[in-house]
């Protein structure tokens, strides 16, 4: 008999006031008990329309089945059949917007906890999990990877399983793209995805770090050295700015510099080289997972104040509903129809204030959201030390420039059909470079779609 | 890991070290950088090639040892590794047309403007270089430096060796002589880069300086490194690290560069209790 509790088993969490001083993950994850009897949540449904809200289509109702059976090992090689880094998706995947939006049990009551099964599945595995995935038959095939970001690493475990010789070049001293340096350790903790990516490389999946790809190798002189085909997963990592007056103040900076500092390079930690400097009030500028992420940052590393600067309302704000619902419960200050006008500084050249004015929401432009508009007179300044700028990334121009015939659009990111196949023969894109920045799990499904396409095309060849 | 294959120590705080990187030295040129991560627990560093050999597989790289990064990269030996190096990153130097040109480095900077000289020497350039110390204990590279120039300049600030005074006096000296350089290229602490740039602006002299403020990737993802050129921002570890010295607001360059100071003290305290004698 199914479990008809209208509510999701809840997850245990670290409370605000504890959680908001340290870098330790903030929820916890379900216990056995807990996950099987959310598991027994599910009905089951022949029609199955959560594995459909999937970008790269987990088995969902099998693999929860498992779960109710209590075979946690036979639940986990469902799952990686289709998802190579299951301990990521069921932390960050935003699902309330994919598989658990459709979900029968959500129409009249709470969807089934798809993710936290997910995550329940993968850290058993990680801790229980005994036996090591087989290194499959090599088929003779080279294909290199550029970027061990999502889209790259699914791109690179896919090809792996099916027999392809596999090189990612990464250029950060880690792999794991935004999973390292963007997303902190309270979300999604390094040791995860350090154990992910060595489950990758024991398929036989070869990362080669330190390597700027159009620096000291090109795209081309990658198929000189006997790659079949490319796949470019260099993501969106290029940080915009305002281009308001005091953004060259010191005190000002983007989000991927200081997350950098923080996750990457773990400037919190003791012991570790890279400073970071310890604002009293911070405005963090924006309203995506970036923006959330930079202030509840900002918090634990000692902020008193800390503000989310948004020129729309709540109802518009971008980031996953239960990041926004934790950064207040953090006591993160929003901060709503607020849009900065500029950067205010002291004589040595340091933030001491910010200039702001209230918006309100004229009426719908092409995007059909309703345009914010400034209101006259309405200009105050908000006491901060420091500002974050959240704004959005673009793809780095590196690679395109540096390759002949890689078209891309008007804003940089790279054109592909829908097989992820770029304008240049063999090489194929996915990803935040492709789409510009999105989310972890849609570049894991355009590098899973990109594997696909690249058998197809090493396959062809060798037919003709 | 990068093996360090020779190291000499060229003054009392200067070290050079010939780094094995077969794949950087293969496409490097002058002007460009490399960004080094010691150990495990290191931060991420830029310094530029000094040197570049493609046919030994090896970089040079030539540093001050001045924060806790650079005293533990001078701790290591010939035979250690380093843990992490990354490039060749940043544009090169542009050198093309370039007839006469004065080359002018500033302290260690003098490793940094060193392989623009010897570019141009190699182009066909007349290369006069003006290399500037605090005083003679200090001076560094003045064979290889004498090697690749027409004229070699040494300047001290206490007079002890070379002339007396700093290498825009003896710039200054130089152009109301009657040279007539198509390009100044200077390279060292901020300051002498801006007054440089100062020195020259009025005659009309292109003028290229590169730029070092605080980097992390270096790979143009994070911005830390922008700067104020011409009133546009610029990354300077993918626009640059070179500019046009007569474009860069210096004093800008100079307050971001000190952000980290309190930060830094610290760490030259805290290192001196674990590592023992660096500081010195």
């Amino acid at each position: 008999m199914p479990n008809m509790s209208p509510k999701k088993v809840e997850m245990p969490h670290q409370d605000a006031q504890i959680r908001n001083a340290n870098f330790e993950e903030v929820a916890l994850g379900y216990t056995e008990e807990m996950a099987k009897e959310e598991a027994a949540r599910c009905l089951n449904c022949k029609h199955r329309p959560c594995v459909n809200g999937c970008p790269v289509n987990v088995n969902i109702p099998d693999f929860i089945q498992q779960v109710v059976a209590g075979d946690y090992e036979k639940a986990y090689e469902i799952i990686t059949g289709t998802n190579s880094l299951p301990a990521v998706c069921g932390r960050v995947c935003p699902q309330e917007k994919q598989c658990e939006q459709l979900c029968v049990r959500g129409i009249k009551h709470e969807p089934v906890g798809i993710g936290r099964l997910e995550r329940f599945v993968a850290d058993w595995h990680m801790q229980h999990g005994a036996q090591k995935a087989e290194k499959p038959a090599p088929n003779g095939h080279k294909i290199a990877v550029i970027g061990a970001g999502p889209a790259g690493l699914t791109c690179a475990g896919d090809l792996a399983r099916k027999g392809y010789e596999v090189t990612i070049f990464e250029s950060f001293h880690l792999p794991g793209g935004v999973l390292v340096y963007g997303i902190p350790q309270f979300r999604l903790p390094k040791e995860i995805v350090k154990k992910e990516i060595h489950a990758l490389e024991e398929l036989g999946v070869e990362i080669k770090t330190d390597m700027v790809i159009g620096k000291i190798l090109s795209v081309d002189e990658i198929f000189e050295m006997g790659y079949e085909a490319v796949f470019i997963g260099s993501g969106a990592g290029l940080p915009s700015f305002l281009g308001m007056e005091g953004e060259g103040l010191v005190g000002v900076y983007s989000a991927n510099e200081f997350l950098t500092r923080i996750n990457l390079m773990k400037a919190y930690e003791e012991g570790y080289d890279t400073p970071i400097h310890r604002s009293k009030s911070v405005a963090v500028i924006g309203g995506g997972n970036v923006a959330m992420d930079a202030a509840r940052c900002a918090k634990r590393l000692g902020a008193e104040k800390v503000y989310i600067v948004y020129r729309r309302s709540e109802a518009e704000i971008p980031a996953r509903g239960e990041e926004i619902e934790h950064a207040k419960e953090e006591g993160i200050i929003f901060k709503l129809l607020t849009n900065p006008v500029r950067i205010l500084g002291d004589e040595n050249g340091l933030v001491n204030g910010m200039e702001c004015v209230k918006m309100q929401l004229g009426e719908p432009d092409e995007s059909g959201r309703r345009r914010p508009e400034p209101v006259e007179g309405s200009n105050f300044v908000l006491d901060v030390d420091s500002v974050i700028m959240a704004i959005g990334t673009s793809p780095n121009p590196l690679i395109r420039t540096t390759t002949d015939g890689l078209e891309a659009n008007r804003k940089g990111c790279l054109v592909v059909k829908d097989d992820m196949q770029t304008t240049k023969e063999g090489v194929y894109a996915g990803g935040d470079a492709v789409t510009g920045a999105a989310t972890v799990i849609l570049a894991m499904g355009a590098g899973k779609t990109a594997a696909d396409s690249i058998d197809e095309y090493v396959k062809q060849k060798h037919n003709a | 890991m990068f093996k360090i294959v020779a190291k000499r120590q060229l003054n009392d705080v200067v070290t050079l070290m010939e780094v094995e990187a077969p794949l950087i030295a293969r496409k490097a040129r002058a002007g460009q950088f490399i960004i080094f991560r010691v150990d495990e627990v290191g931060e991420r560093v830029p310094l530029t090639i000094a040197d570049f050999d493609a046919e030994k597989g090896t970089i040079t790289i030539i540093f001050q040892a001045v924060g806790r990064s650079t005293k533990k990269l001078a701790l290591l030996e010939a035979g250690d590794s380093i843990q992490d190096v990354v490039g060749p990153l940043g544009m090169p130097t542009h050198l093309d047309g370039i007839k006469k040109a004065a080359v002018i480095g500033g302290g260690v900077g003098c490793a940094i403007a060193y392989p623009s000289a010897k570019a141009l020497h190699r182009m066909g350039a007349k290369v006069d270089m003006i290399a500037g110390f605090r005083s003679k204990d200090i001076v560094i590279l003045e064979d290889e430096m004498r090697a690749v120039s027409d004229n070699l300049y040494i300047t001290t600030d206490d007079g002890s060796y070379g002339e007396q005074g700093f290498v825009t006096d003896k710039l200054k000296a130089l152009i109301e002589a009657g040279n007539d350089y198509d390009c100044v290229i200077a390279i060292g602490p901020v300051i002498m880069m801006k007054f440089v740039s100062r020195l020259t602006e009025p005659y009309g002299i292109r003028t290229i300086v590169s730029l070092n403020p605080i980097m992390i990737d270096g790979t143009g993802m994070c911005g830390g490194c922008r700067v104020s050129v011409g009133g546009e921002i610029k990354f300077a570890c993918v626009d640059g690290p070179d500019f046009d010295g007569h474009q860069v607001d210096f004093d800008e360059l100079m307050k971001r560069n000190n952000f980290y100071r309190s930060e830094e003290l610290n760490d030259t305290n805290h290192i001196c209790r674990l590592g023992g004698d660096v500081n010195a």
